[in-house]
């Protein structure tokens, strides 16, 4: 049997870390380029050299549509596509599941009717009011999942998790239309948008926001990594091994809630992300989440630029929400993975 | 020197007693049998020495100081468990499994330096393992997997081992391989090894001391030509059994009469 197995070492993980950092970024300058007005690379590179210089001036269109356009909406694609896909390797580590993610278990669909319900009595105008409310919605439906599909031990391991998402995903998509019913068709076109994944809109305030949480909520759950190798083998198992698995999961469920529900409630609904992203990277690189948790961050990072890119300038000059484009590779790979069984 | 003890515990799921006012103590580098029907308590009298569980009424000491007392990560230093059975949803490497082992020698933002790997490397030889250690935990066989739990269990350097059925799947030539391994370490670190077996001949040959359960209570214990007799068998399994004295080393044997 031939093997890829490569031991996990800290100098391992940074040097495949700077590699998909630096794929990262190539991706980034290539979204900034192409879109309906092309931007040439050795204008934007000179773009780019102007503002790494401190001078922050707009003189041009071009530059207009690279800085205020473009480039908020390409690292915010980054931003998103990583809490995604790390959400969804703690999801998937904590349930036991590797069909587990956000999406799937209904968690981003609790924080899209919370931010709904902070929209539609008008939450809006505090701060950080509508994500609040996300956040919320997402941690109700932790609890939900808690409940129903993990009662007796060891039942979150089998397909009763998935169909409780399913459930609770219709209630979700009920109550969403619900709600939409309720608001004027003026906002019923940009919240059908945003519930399909829009990326957009999202101000530079907002964009650090979503950062924030996914560099702190990164810098916490990473402290964890060593314990989620230990819990993905049966909470004995990582209490025999010395985790304190009482305090550990809720701790890890309401950061990674807190990191999901604040990208759902400004990203919107992108599925699939979740799903894809790390388990591609846990063939790649293996189970440790050491390895993965980095490395599926970087990956979600380049993967939500690249759909987000597709969904520019694939229908020029009208434009996709993300979350189709993600939806439609998503759901055939989850197909294929339910088949497959073997993971 | 007691390294393990046990006063008066008990415990229960629930409205369910599977502990009763058990009291015992086991003294460091000493290996000892718990043996007993279906349901008599075994496996969680393991998970209370190892602290995972602990006690409703009376208390456990290991190494002097009460289970209720340690963190799991200081327990997990002292005690390393062999369990029945892991299933694994991810495909972790036989290799990566036993270098879990060193999670509770390890800080958060962690890895394992060049001694944690001579220790899993040594652990994985003493266990024949290392012939599989860089293929994947769900493809080995039963008796492979139980192995690797076993280095796993090694690599933690516990001061006791608590085995859980550990013989079960080996086939015989590992058998005798972790028979003796397990005499080796009694003898050069001091290891204590607690057992939970069925199988009551191995118990009656290789252990110093025997704990017969019976609905949770201590029936019998003692060295084993104490506790294996006709008449406790009787009482407890409800069989009739022959008792001679095996050739080896004058230990009790049991034989069912059929």
């Amino acid at each position: 049997m031939k093997t890829i197995y490569q031991r996990v070492t800290a100098s391992r993980v940074l040097k495949v870390s700077s590699l998909m950092l630096f794929v990262f970024i190539m991706l980034c300058l290539v979204s900034l380029a192409v879109g309906s007005v092309h931007v040439e690379w050795s204008v934007l590179l000179r773009f780019l050299g102007k503002a790494l210089a401190g001078n922050f001036s707009i003189d041009s269109q071009e530059e207009l549509i690279v800085f205020s356009v473009r480039l908020p909406r390409v690292l915010f694609a980054g931003v998103v596509g990583a809490v995604l896909s790390l959400g969804g390797v703690i999801f998937q580590a904590l349930l036991r599941n590797p069909l587990a993610d956000p999406y799937i278990l209904g968690i981003s669909g609790g924080a899209a009717v919370g931010a709904i319900i902070g929209i539609v009595i008008g939450a809006g105008s505090f701060y950080l009011g509508v994500p609040l409310l996300a956040f919320c919605g997402a941690l109700i439906t932790v609890f939900l999942l808690f409940i129903v599909a993990g009662g007796a031990r060891g039942a979150l391991m089998d397909n009763s998790l998935l169909l409780t998402g399913v459930v609770i995903n219709a209630f979700f998509a009920a109550a969403i239309l619900f709600f939409l019913s309720l608001v004027g068709s003026l906002e019923l076109h940009s919240i059908t948008f945003w519930l399909m994944g829009d990326l957009s809109r999202a101000a530079w305030s907002e964009i650090g926001v979503t950062a924030l949480c996914l560099f702190a909520g990164f810098f916490l759950l990473y402290g964890q990594a060593g314990k989620l190798n230990l819990m993905v083998q049966g909470e004995e198992t990582a209490r025999h091994l010395g985790v304190n698995v009482e305090r550990t999961k809720p701790w890890l469920l309401v950061v990674t809630s807190l990191m999901v529900s604040v990208t759902v409630a400004l990203a919107g609904l992108i599925g699939f992300v979740g799903i894809m992203v790390p388990h591609m990277m846990r063939l790649l690189f293996g189970s440790d989440h050491r390895m993965l948790m980095p490395v599926a961050a970087l990956f979600g990072a380049s993967f939500l630029v690249i759909a987000d890119t597709l969904s520019r300038v694939l229908m020029m000059p009208s434009e996709l929400p993300v979350g189709v484009i993600t939806a439609l590779c998503g759901a055939p790979y989850f197909i294929f993975l339910l088949k497959r069984k073997s993971l | 020197m007691q390294i393990v003890s046990a006063q008066d515990v008990n415990f229960s799921y629930g409205e369910n007693t599977v502990i009763r006012g058990v009291s015992f103590s086991v003294g460091r580098s000493e290996i000892t049998a718990i043996i007993g029907p279906n349901g008599s308590g075994k496996t969680t009298l393991l998970k209370l020495i190892n602290g995972t569980l602990l006690p409703e009424k009376g208390e456990v000491g290991v190494a002097g100081k009460n289970t209720a007392r340690y963190t799991r990560r200081e327990i997990a230093k002292k005690v390393s468990i062999v369990p029945q059975e892991t299933s694994l949803i991810f495909p972790y490497y036989a290799e990566e499994i036993v270098l879990m082992g060193r999670f509770p020698h390890l800080g958060n933002y962690r890895f394992e330096n060049k001694n944690d790997y001579s220790i899993v490397h040594e652990a994985m030889e003493r266990t024949d393992t290392l012939s599989f250690a860089r293929r994947r935990f769900n493809e080995l066989s039963a008796g492979e997997r139980q192995r690797v739990l076993i280095a796993r269990a090694l690599a933690q350097e516990p001061e006791v081992l608590l085995l859980d059925e550990s013989t079960a799947f080996l086939d015989l030539k590992h058998q005798l391989r972790f028979l003796r391994l397990l005499k080796k370490l009694k003898a050069e670190k001091q290891l204590t090894i607690v057992f939970v077996t069925h199988d009551i001949n191995l118990a009656a040959q290789h252990a110093d001391k025997i704990i017969l359960l019976y609905s949770g209570k201590i029936y019998a214990i003692g060295n084993p030509a104490e506790v294996i007799s006709a008449r406790n068998m009787k009482e407890v399994y409800e069989v009739d059994v022959l008792v001679d004295v095996g050739l080896q080393n004058r230990s009790p044997r049991i034989t069912l009469l059929t």
